[in-house]
């Protein structure tokens, strides 16, 4: 038999699942929607020249009403700016999957730094990190994102610092619960012996074997931070309306959707949910394959 | 035990202080509620009189002072936007709220535990795969899009159910309740199932793995080997050991139930604290703010105290870990 590199040998157990692979194909066509939708989208939704009232409100697969010789058609219909929505969804899954990694890969590097200290020090350093920790992961993350965006006010910026306050406790106990097995093993020991720096046994040879439980934890966490802001967008508490991301557009919708134009919120629910499910997919098999108690 | 609890109750206390002086300060740097309340058109003069009823010009340390004192007894201020005591405000909201989170929990536990049961006993059967993979859309699905959906379906295609609102109540022990009649319910069902959807998904799973390990232990092969009933083995044997982590979830997950229910009021406009939060946040109603948040940091106290004790007469471990530190 061939010998696997270890990067090949987790490809393959990746392939087994047949779902797995599929969340996988699906999250790529998003991200690759969500870059390139500047050059696909069919009309910029935040330029005010190309909308026309006119076309305001029209139902899926509408032909535009505005003349110009150039009609073309609305898949996902207009909302009440007259707003392509397929373009909307576009541009908005860009903001919504941007803010997402933006918050995790940020509380990522706060948590992980801090989980490690943690369990490196251990003492007081430990009792007080980890009481903090343990004070917060006791509330909902809804809760402390909605004060804290209570008091920070609206914008990108805020929004953002609140999913990585609300996210940095999940990767600090992580860390620490996997440093606390690798400190013991030898090979610490001997970098200990070598009188390397605390600085260099640290991030050199204890991080990255603590990476595989965090890259599972950072996955699911993604969604997790994606579905929120959208909760936190939808109860008008999120993105300003000049940036707005899937969660706005539903809310935006909200009104219409009484009188039967369920489109405006339904389609940018749909693009949220195949996000969230497919990052869930992928997570829930990244999950297995990391787990060195499932390996053959 | 005693010195345990006291230990968790001082632990309690002092989250309460921290959050209540950084609740205060930090409510402090949202806007100025005065721009809100008064007419735009209002002079200096106004605006000034306006802003010293409110007690808004005098120092920071002092309102804090203020505040800490009347909330000692029980007064958290008065609401700017509704003049009326910001802790009546709330209380009057609470029932609502209550009401709300009970259903949706009774709903995931009902349908929950059968649900899991059933996957955990036939884990490759058709119904098993498909109770895991509505487990696995119900952790997915955020709450307020379904409930959109939920409105959409019922309320406006088929008409069956009220999309808003709470419907008539009725007086039951002097709490306004709106289960006891029949439009009440009909307000109530999308709501609550709304609310129920995450937590049933989380029980379906935990009810899904007990009931798997719990088929491979001895005890259930000597049920069986006695030649009990398949029902008796099942309902009895296996369902009360399953309960053990179901009923500690249900207890701690009863405050995140009780904090997501402001997403579902927002949603179906139903008239509980989490939709009182919202508008005063809109609204920059400062004592509302600061009073739901208190309350509510008191009651997630309370209810993670009352869980660490149960926890610790079920488990002597824990006390010990805990003394050792």
């Amino acid at each position: 038999m061939v010998e696997q590199t270890p990067l090949q040998r987790m490809a393959s157990d990746f392939a087994e699942s047949r779902i797995a692979l599929a969340g996988l194909a699906l999250l790529a066509a998003i991200l690759l929607v969500a870059l390139l939708a500047p050059l696909i989208s069919p009309q910029n939704p935040y330029d005010l020249a190309q909308l026309d009232v006119l076309d305001s409100r029209l139902p899926p697969l509408a032909q535009s009403r505005s003349d110009g010789g150039h009609t073309h058609t609305y898949w996902l219909g207009t909302d009440d700016q007259g707003r392509d929505m397929l373009s909307g969804i576009f541009y908005g899954l860009r903001i919504s999957i941007g803010v997402g990694v933006a918050s995790t890969l940020a509380a990522l590097a706060i948590g992980l730094v801090l989980g490690l200290l943690a369990a490196y020090f251990g003492g007081w350093v430990d009792t007080l990190i980890m009481r903090i920790v343990d004070i917060q992961l006791s509330f909902p993350s809804i809760l402390i994102a909605l004060i804290l965006l209570a008091l920070l006010g609206q914008g990108l910026d805020k929004i953002i610092v609140a999913l990585v306050a609300v996210q940095w406790a999940y990767y600090a106990r992580t860390v620490r619960g996997a440093a606390l097995v690798e400190r013991r093993k030898e090979y610490m020991e001997a970098a200990a012996g070598l009188a390397l720096s605390h600085a260099r046994i640290v991030f050199r040879h204890l991080l990255p074997n603590c990476l595989p439980p965090l890259i599972v934890v950072a996955t699911v966490q993604v969604a997790a931070a994606i579905a929120l802001e959208a909760t936190l967008s939808f109860l008008g508490l999120g993105l300003p309306i000049t940036e707005p991301s899937l969660g706005l557009l539903i809310s935006n919708g909200f009104t219409y959707m009484l009188s039967g134009k369920y489109w405006i919120s339904f389609f940018p629910g749909v693009a949220l949910l195949a996000t969230i499910v497919s990052i869930n997919l992928v997570a829930d098999q990244l999950r297995d394959v990391l787990n060195p108690r499932l390996q053959k | 035990m005693l010195v345990f609890i006291i230990r968790r109750l001082m632990q309690s206390m002092l989250v309460l202080v921290a959050m209540s002086l950084l609740v205060f300060l930090g409510v402090y740097a949202i806007g100025n509620p005065v721009d809100i309340l008064i007419s735009p058109q209002a002079d200096q003069a106004e605006i000034a009189r306006a802003t010293a009823a409110l007690g808004l010009d005098r120092p920071l340390a002092e309102q804090y002072w203020v505040f800490l004192r009347q909330a000692a007894t029980g007064d958290l201020g008065r609401s700017f936007a509704f003049n009326v005591p910001a802790i009546q405000l709330i209380l009057e909201r609470m029932p609502a709220t209550l009401e709300l989170a009970v259903t949706a929990m009774l709903i995931a536990i009902v349908l929950g535990i059968p649900l899991g049961l059933w996957a955990g006993l036939a884990p490759d059967s058709i119904a098993g795969k498909t109770i895991m993979t509505g487990s696995i859309l119900g952790f997915s699905l955020p709450t307020f899009w379904v409930g959109l959906m939920l409105i959409m379906l019922f309320s406006v295609v088929l008409g069956w159910l009220p999309s808003n609102g709470r419907g008539p109540t009725v007086e039951l022990l002097g709490v306004p309740v709106s289960f006891l009649s029949r439009e009440g319910l009909a307000h109530l069902a999308l709501p609550a199932a709304n609310l129920a959807l995450f937590k049933l998904a989380l029980i379906i799973r935990l009810a899904r793995a007990g009931t798997r390990e719990a088929l491979l232990q001895d005890y259930v092969r000597y049920a069986r080997a006695k030649g009990l009933s398949e029902a008796r083995v099942i309902g009895v044997h296996v369902l009360k050991n399953i309960l053990v982590p179901i009923v500690t979830v249900i207890g701690l997950e009863f405050g995140s139930v009780v904090a997501f229910a402001i997403v579902t009021e927002s949603v179906f406009a139903w008239p509980g604290m989490g939709k009182l939060l919202i508008e005063s946040i809109n609204m920059l109603d400062r004592p509302v703010i600061v009073a739901y948040l208190c309350i509510i940091v008191t009651l997630f106290t309370l209810i993670n105290l009352a869980v660490d004790i149960v926890y610790s007469l079920l488990d002597p471990r824990v006390r010990l870990s805990e003394a050792g530190m």
